[in-house]
């Protein structure tokens, strides 16, 4: 006599009706139907947006092709649609972010892991969390009045500096690539710094008192073994971080001086593929304009998705808490 | 080397206490209670307040919250309690992958399902683009939470005859209300200070506007517009009003943070 | 290894449980390979045996607890009362067999909504009655007088021991015909344990018990019946006197005179 139901949703065999009217009283047929379409719902949500993205930005794929995402002159009145200008704009304030916030962030959360007193360590980190919860549009409003009048009064010490090169040349008027890295600088600095001292933190004790018990100082010790292994988490919090830059919006578009040319030095304005489609898109003039905005938008999700993919794989598999 | 590395920490967290600080000089001393009583005044007119992109913001974030919370925590609900391996995995890669979209795109999303059809820019769609972005986040968040409740838990209702449902609505779900109400409370945060998405959705209004229908005001569209704007009166205004909404956002991360590490929950 | 052979019930004693042929696998693993026996009627029944040996699979049985294990998979068959529990509807089941666990497992509610979970979530007691409900329970499990003055406070904030009583008197407020205990005083200190097994003697009378528990010595104490696993077989099932004192198998002389286990 085999009876063998697994879960309280395989047949019974006998009273197929009844039975299944007592499961429903009882609920969980309805709880896992319900619950199971919302988790269906994000599936579809996601698919959904690639859809639109890709079938409202035909117009532009089709009558441009590749040379869209390699031409340098954006006027729409003429009806050239070249976005480089904005990929190499978003590239380069990213990439400005992530040289000055990657010293500045892994320093910090190597303070916050090896040195820092517990107590003290998790306090700061808590004021730190709360800088990620700071808008981008606030970061966008002392950008414009704060940090550009304060990059103007340092200008002459910059190119006292770094003016021998060309990244550092030209007119500068605040608004500028410049001026949009160090804003993204600062709102990427919390994502480093929270994951990589998660990462640093579950480093094994046992990997510190080797190199320390071979006499490695301090500093040796974080250099040459703690960092070391703790390099993919890092490496992740930096995708993560990269990925949240490239997407910033409102504090970018407020600082960079939003205009569509390719310049070689940092102090010149440029413009970033979200700051154009914030201020060009409920302004586009037809289908085909409005069409490249959301192709446009379509590059963007792609590039954060493969990044964030990245990021995800890294991180995922070294911090303490590694969910699933 | 390594006092290097404080003053790395010195900067970061002396950037956050620069921000307040900052703020509460430039907008929080010049606060008047016209900010929250008074409709913008006419271009060049000095006064007025953000009465109805306070409004607006608070209408956006109830239609976000009620798209995006039941819809988040249900699907929450299923990854914790019924998920089997390959199909979740799918859901919360999906999750994570809607997540980390920039909030602009989603911004155009709206746009091409509500704004497009509709021929107007609507409370409803900036709503629903707000809505969207708190689904993945509910997602995770309840699901954290209420896979914490130890199983011992879950199989004592169930060995007293409470069924799975049953067992989810009176046990697991109540055991884990502290981390899934804070969850809900930081989502609401983050997605307050959202002003790409509502750009082309919302849009902006310099009056009150009813129903769900009409383009709205927002208070972080309204800094934006008036930061970028040339008149001194309205920029003092978007001081103010960064004031105001830094003050509600980071209030409501540190009181939900607070409880939650009282409970030996990390937030993240 | 010979396994028992057919277990026919003992004369005067009345079957409350019965198994025949029962095999459990895990995925591939086979971890019960025909267990066929009788639990008696207000008796205390004992499975004892090594770790790993299947005792508490065993137990789990009883209840269809194993069906929350996704590869799970059952063969034989199980009879309370003579009906098949396999056709019963689950929870019905559970309300008539109940189970306490290893560790104390009460709700982050208060002593008495702990207690009140069970009759209100089948709707068994009316909300007149579920003060004067709860306080049988709460005596039946010895625990009313330690906790009738805190009953609204959190049941967190009980000793071990009194946690474990507490989730007795919880699955005793079911009012179930049959109480399953697997290993209930192995996170509890000898003084915990003796008021448990005091416990277990009072409400025999009412109650069908089966322990499950890794204290040979326990087993002798409390139980009128006792039942030895070993790899996953029930090797010997017999009155306890004869299990401890003159058993038939060798591997269960072996494993109480301690040779292994």
């Amino acid at each position: 006599m085999a009876a063998s139901p697994t879960t309280a949703l395989n047949a019974r065999p006998s009273g197929r009706v009844s039975a299944f009217w007592q499961r429903l009283r009882s609920g969980d047929d309805i709880a896992y139907v319900v619950t199971l379409t919302c988790a269906l719902t994000i599936l579809a949500l996601a698919a959904l947006l690639v859809f639109e993205l890709y079938t409202n930005s035909t117009l532009p794929r089709e009558k441009f092709g590749w040379s869209f995402l390699v031409g340098t002159t954006w006027d729409p009145v003429a009806g050239q649609y070249g976005a480089l200008p904005f990929i190499y704009g978003t590239v380069v304030t990213s990439a400005l972010a992530l040289l000055m916030g990657i010293p500045l962030g892994v320093g910090a959360a190597i303070f916050l892991a090896e040195l820092a007193p517990t107590k003290i360590s998790n306090g700061l980190t808590f004021l730190i969390e709360l800088l990620a919860a700071v808008p981008s549009v606030i970061f966008g409003l002392l950008g414009i009045f704060v940090l550009v009048p304060a990059l103007i009064a340092l200008e002459p010490a910059i190119r006292a500096v770094l003016g021998w090169t060309p990244l550092f040349s030209g007119p500068f008027y605040g608004v500028s690539m410049f001026s949009a890295g160090v804003v993204l600088t600062v709102m990427i600095i919390p994502f480093i710094i929270s994951i990589s001292r998660e990462v640093i933190l579950a480093v094994p004790t046992e990997q510190r008192e080797g190199a320390l018990a071979l006499g490695a100082t301090r500093w040796e010790t974080t250099w040459n073994v703690v960092l070391p292994f703790a390099k993919k988490g890092i490496m992740g919090s930096i995708f993560l971080a990269l990925a949240r830059s490239l997407g910033e919006t409102m504090a970018v578009t407020m600082v960079i001086g939003n205009e569509a040319k390719i310049h070689e030095s940092l102090f010149a304005p440029g413009y970033s593929i979200a700051a154009v489609i914030a201020n060009n898109f409920s302004e586009a003039s037809d289908a085909l304009e409005r069409g490249t905005y959301i192709e446009l938008g379509l590059v963007l999700f792609g590039l954060t998705i493969v990044i964030n993919g990245l990021a995800r794989v890294l991180v995922l598999s070294t911090t303490r808490k590694g969910a699933s | 080397m390594l006092s290097l590395t404080g003053v790395c920490t010195l900067v970061a967290v002396g950037t956050l206490l620069f921000i307040l600080g900052y703020l509460f000089f430039h907008g929080g001393t010049s606060l008047t209670t016209d900010f929250f009583t008074k409709l913008p005044t006419p271009v060049g007119e000095s006064g007025g307040g953000m009465a109805n992109a306070l409004l607006g913001s608070a209408k956006l974030l109830l239609l976000a919250s009620c798209i995006g919370i039941p819809i988040g925590f249900l699907g929450g609900v299923y990854l914790s309690e019924f998920g089997g391996s390959s199909f979740s995995y799918i859901v919360r890669y999906t999750t994570d992958l809607l997540n980390g979209v920039p909030s602009i795109v989603i911004g155009i999303f709206a746009y091409i399902l509500i704004v497009l059809p509709q021929g107007h820019y609507s409370t409803l769609s900036g709503g629903l683009a707000l809505g969207v972005m708190m689904i993945p986040i509910a997602i995770r968040s309840s699901e954290d939470f209420l896979r914490a409740v130890p199983v011992s838990m879950r199989e004592g209702a169930m060995a007293l005859g409470a069924s799975k449902a049953k067992t989810i609505f009176t046990v697991v779900i109540p055991a884990a209300k502290a981390g899934l109400i804070t969850g809900i409370m930081l989502n609401v945060a983050r997605v307050a200070g959202e002003t790409a998405p509502l750009i082309f959705t919302a849009f902006g209004n310099r009056y009150w506007s009813p129903g769900w229908e009409q383009p709205t005001a927002a208070l972080p569209v309204m800094i934006y517009t008036y930061a970028i704007s040339p008149y001194a009166d309205w920029k003092q205004q978007a001081w103010s009003a960064g004031f105001v909404l830094l003050m509600l956002v980071l209030t409501i991360n540190v009181f939900a943070r607070m409880i939650l590490s009282k409970r030996g929950h990390v937030a993240r | 290894m010979q396994m028992a052979e057919e277990q026919k019930p003992v004369a005067g004693e009345q079957s409350k449980l019965s198994a025949t042929n029962l095999i459990f696998h895990y995925g591939s693993f086979k971890a019960l390979h025909g267990i066929s026996m009788q639990v008696y009627d207000k008796k205390v029944t004992a499975f004892i045996g090594p770790s790993g040996c299947g005792k508490s699979t065993f137990l789990r049985t009883l209840n269809r607890m194993n069906e929350t294990i996704r590869t799970s998979r059952v063969e034989g068959e199980i009879l309370l009362d003579g009906e098949d529990i396999f056709k019963l509807e689950v929870s019905e089941l559970r309300k008539r067999v109940g189970m306490v666990f290893q560790r104390p497992n009460p709700f982050p509610k208060s002593i008495f909504d702990n207690i009140a979970y069970g009759p209100r979530i089948n709707g068994s007691v009316s909300r007149s009655g579920m003060k004067d409900h709860v306080e049988q329970s709460l005596r039946r499990a010895a625990l009313w007088d330690e906790v009738k003055d805190k009953l609204h406070d959190s049941a967190y904030g009980l000793s071990g021991g009194q946690q474990q009583r507490l989730c007795i008197a919880r699955a005793l407020a079911v009012n179930p015909e049959v109480l399953l205990l697997d290993e209930p005083c192995s996170a509890l200190d000898p003084i915990a344990t003796a008021k448990i097994e005091d416990l277990i003697f009072q409400l025999k009378d009412s109650c069908t018990i089966v322990i499950v528990t890794h204290n040979m010595q326990q087993a002798a104490r409390v139980a009128d019946y006792t039942g030895f696993f070993l790899m996953g077989r029930l090797i010997e099932f017999d009155n306890t006197t004869v299990i401890f004192k003159n058993p038939a198998k060798k591997e269960t002389e072996d494993y109480i005179t301690g040779r292994f286990g």
